[in-house]
């Protein structure tokens, strides 16, 4: 590190003052608006019939995205807004997984909403100053530092210094102990009282840019970061020339959201405490290996990508097995990304040596890796060594570029380099060959300098299929096939070819390809449980809407299913978690004094879910041409990957299509399968769009609205133009 | 070393003396609910004496704050200053001697100051002394390991 900051050094341009507000029963009912290029902070009330409609978190976020917005709104435009939002369950203790915030942006990669959800101090310690919400908005004409001080009760802008590193690892760590008590501070309680919001060079040059939001780590006396990773958020930041928005509140109390029965709260987090401790050995074991309990999982039922989700299975897939990640991670340590989530699943692997960049020879904390990177940028990459997951895992965090669609658009560029569409004069010498992690290394260090190769591997998976294309001459079909995404946003990591319903829980979503909104590639593909249209429909309709209710109240969805009552499995529905639905229902009503009941949460979800979609709708997109997958997430694209499973595929050609493969060549059998996979595909839409309520077209019937209660005159202005 | 309540349930009574005496010290009120030792019957004139051992520090591992740390005497105390009342640390407590009150803000254990002992009418209290062990330098342990440090007997 260069120097020591101090907070006092850095030059102020301008300051708000506010009075604080306590939270009353889980809101504060007022939002911050921030105008960086203006410098000023205004607050804005909340009415109840926004928080009746759209509930909180994410439904806070779209509400005032779509009134700083128009229908022509670019990502780069300075009305387009960052918006953190909370949610009216976010900040208690007592729940495991109550630290999220939920960010919301018109997205670099699909021009529509995107949000993401996240862990870190940032969220809560923004709404305990009395903020259900934050908008960013505007463009600084310099790098810029927004200071939310909720101690003292100010919001302040400071020109970024001179000096100040750009990377996050470093980045972060040098605010926090500037900002700390109010000036370079070491207590370690005035540490853990600041958060930051950061992204990194990477963000400056990639769309694919992430938001890290830090907690201070006390034992490691260092950061830490989680991401906000989906949908380029982070290059929004950067566009803004917002270096960093710091955030400061100490005081966080059992009952900081004012619960209208706080004993309820600590019964509720209690017994979930508890069946953690309990249970977590016997189940996923995210105390000890986090999200990477399944690579071994995924791998023994061919969905854990490999060579750009060409395959789901490998015989060296067991060399990044959860046992492996286990004795990494630091252990012993409670890993939580908020205070009081005994899941403790942000795993950590401390004083580790980094090979190649910038860092090269230093001993640094990798957050991680997760499962979806440790299958992104490992085995999706044929990457079968630790400390090469770890080394990118680092590099994209401290850069600010997401892992997930980083490892996506690695795995494509790796095969367009086996497929020879890609070679050394293309890509400035970097060799990427599949298992190469040091030039995918290199691509990311290319991406952080915004030079080279780098700048063009960068623009994501979308882009480069048609370049590709266009200046390579490489077939465009077979370009289309192999770059997974949906709407510009690269898809997340599983194999999504043997399950119908996962291939629309991933591309049947308003704002692309991710794991958030649906996982059924169990119950659909492994357990047999969805085996009609209208049933996928249901699982289709049932789990985005119940999925996205964590994101409207500021929690985690992990703690739902990565931990189970023993007797779970007795229950009917049991993969819904009937018990802990009915804990979630029990704590919203604790907190906010509001009686819900199952169909209640399904409702809010559905309320805000269904204006996502006229949002889309309004920026122009939303159309059921928009929601189909490449082929490559539906089914086998090449005539290798065909026979590397032969047996099923001509199983399924008899069994199902009803058709002899018998003296068939590969190509007539690869067209038949195709065939009947987009046409399975085409029906599971239309159940679906059925089940939700909307036109075959995809766009929500104003009866529908109605029947939510969301036929706002602006929201049916959209549809109707549709209709 | 580690200061602790040395407990007897072979001598226990039952006549609640230890539980009365604790809670009107710490909670100025007879409520057994609040005190920091417990005192169960088992049926058949047996008792189960419950407090904390001031050793396993499970819950000085667990806090995500720590707010939970062991003084000079090796006893384990919680800062409410810095506690945010997640109650983590009362669900890993092993034996149930990290206690919680029902809307109370902080949870509250045994801190091995005798007044339990003074009360005791059969001996089965006694404040007392034992060596640290691999348990009691665990938490410790752990954070010297991250930062790559030996653990000189340093105590957080």
């Amino acid at each position: 590190m260069s120097r020591a900051f101090d907070m006092k050094d850095f030059k102020l341009l301008a300051e708000t003052r506010f009075e604080k507000r306590e939270i009353h029963r889980g809101y504060a009912m007022r939002t911050m608006h921030v105008d960086v290029g203006a410098r000023t902070m205004r607050e804005k009330p909340v009415s109840e019939e926004m928080k009746a409609k759209f509930t909180g978190g994410k439904g806070f976020g779209l509400r005032l995205l779509w009134d700083a917005t128009e229908p022509t709104t670019k990502w780069d435009d300075p009305e387009n807004e960052i918006v953190v939002a909370m949610g009216p369950v976010c900040g208690n203790t007592n729940y495991p997984g109550s630290g999220k915030s939920l960010v919301v942006s018109l997205s670099p990669m699909t021009g529509v909403p995107i949000d993401s959800n996240v862990g870190g101090y940032f969220g809560p310690y923004l709404k305990f100053g009395g903020w259900d919400a934050l908008e960013i908005q505007g463009k600084a004409d310099a790098e810029t530092i927004v200071f939310i001080d909720n101690v003292e009760g100010a919001v302040r802008f400071y020109e970024s210094p001179a000096g100040l590193q750009e990377d996050t690892h470093l980045l972060a760590d040098e605010l926090t102990r500037a900002f700390a008590g109010g000036g370079a501070s070491a207590d370690p309680a005035e540490l853990q009282a600041i958060s930051v919001i950061s992204a990194g060079r990477g963000a400056d040059h990639s769309p694919m840019g992430v938001l890290n939001f830090s907690l201070y780590d006390r034992r490691r006396d260092g950061i830490r970061v989680k991401q906000a990773g989906r949908g380029g958020i982070g290059t929004v930041l950067r566009d803004k020339r917002i270096r960093a928005v710091v955030v400061r509140y100490k005081g966080v109390g059992q009952n900081s959201n004012d619960a209208a029965d706080p004993a309820a709260v600590q019964r509720l987090g209690l017994k979930l405490h508890r069946e953690i401790v309990q249970n977590d050995d016997k189940q996923c074991k995210m105390r000890k290996q986090g999200t990477a309990h399944l690579m071994e999982v995924m791998n023994d039922y061919d969905l854990l990508p490999t060579k750009n989700h060409k395959y789901g299975q490998d015989p060296r897939g067991p060399e990044l097995a959860s046992w492996v990640w286990e004795k990494l991670f630091s252990q012993n340590l409670p890993d939580g990304c908020w205070f009081g989530c005994t899941m403790a699943c942000a795993h950590a692997v401390d004083r580790f040596e980094l090979r190649t960049g910038p860092y090269k020879g230093q001993k640094v904390c990798v957050d991680g890796p997760e499962y979806e990177t440790a299958a992104g940028v490992g085995s999706n990459l044929y990457v079968y060594e630790p400390e090469g997951i770890l080394e990118l895992n680092f590099y994209c965090d401290t850069y600010g570029i997401d892992t997930i669609s980083f490892g996506t658009m690695t795995g494509f560029l790796m095969e367009c380099w086996e497929l020879g569409v890609l070679n050394a004069e293309r890509t400035d010498g970097i060799d990427l060959a599949w298992g190469n992690w040091k030039g995918a290394a290199q691509v990311l260090h290319d991406m952080a300098d915004g030079k080279r190769f780098g700048v063009l591997a960068g623009k994501g998976v979308k882009f480069l299929a048609r370049y590709f294309a266009e200046e390579y001459g490489a077939d465009p079909r077979l370009m289309k096939d192999i770059a997974l995404h949906g709407k510009g946003l690269e898809q997340s990591e599983y194999i999504s070819k043997e399950s119908l319903a996962q291939q629309g829980g991933y591309y049947l979503t308003n704002k692309g390809p991710q794991h958030d909104e649906a996982w059924l590639i169990f119950m659909d593909m492994v357990n047999n449980k969805l085996p009609t249209f209208e049933a996928k429909a249901e699982a289709l309709h049932y789990f985005p809407m119940f999925r996205t209710w964590f994101g409207l109240q500021g929690l985690c969805k992990l703690p739902w299913n990565d931990i189970e009552p023993a007797d779970n499995g007795k229950w009917p529905e049991s993969n819904k978690v009937p018990e802990h639905v009915h804990n979630y229902i029990a704590l919203y009503t604790a907190v906010t004094g509001e009686k819900l009941d199952w169909d209640g949460l399904i409702r809010q979800s559905e309320r805000v879910y269904n204006f996502q979609r006229v949002f889309n709708i309004r920026q122009g997109h939303g159309r059921r041409e928009e929601d189909y997958p490449p082929y490559r997430a539906m089914g086998p694209v090449l005539e290798d990957e065909y026979l590397a499973r032969e047996e099923r595929y001509d199983k399924q050609m008899r069994e199902k299509i009803g058709v002899d493969p018998a003296g068939k060549t590969t190509a007539e059998k690869l067209r038949i399968t195709r065939e009947y996979r987009q046409r399975q595909y085409d029906s599971l839409i239309d159940a679906v769009f059925k089940r939700r309520g909307w036109t075959p077209q995809g766009t929500p019937t104003p009866e529908h609205l109605a029947e939510l209660g969301m036929d706002l005159p602006e929201v049916l202005e959209v549809v109707k133009k549709r209709l | 070393m580690i200061k602790y309540l040395k407990m007897d349930a072979s001598k226990c009574v039952g006549c609640m003396s230890c539980v009365s005496a604790c809670s009107r010290a710490y909670a100025k009120e007879d409520n057994p609910a609040k005190a920091r030792i417990q005192a169960l019957g088992l049926g058949s004139g047996r008792f189960q004496l419950i407090a904390c051992d001031q050793e396993c520090r499970k819950c000085v591992a667990e806090c995500p704050v720590q707010a939970i740390g062991v003084n000079k005497q090796g006893v384990v105390m919680i800062d409410k200053s810095l506690c945010v009342g997640c109650l983590a640390c009362v669900a890993v407590c092993p034996i149930g001697a990290m206690r919680y009150y029902p809307a109370e803000p902080t949870p509250f254990k045994c801190v091995a100051c005798g007044v339990c002992a003074k009360a005791c009418p059969a001996g089965a209290l006694e404040i007392a002394e034992k060596e640290d062990s691999p348990a009691s330098r665990f938490p410790f342990d752990a954070i010297a390991a991250v930062r790559g440090e030996e653990n000189r007997g340093g105590q957080a």
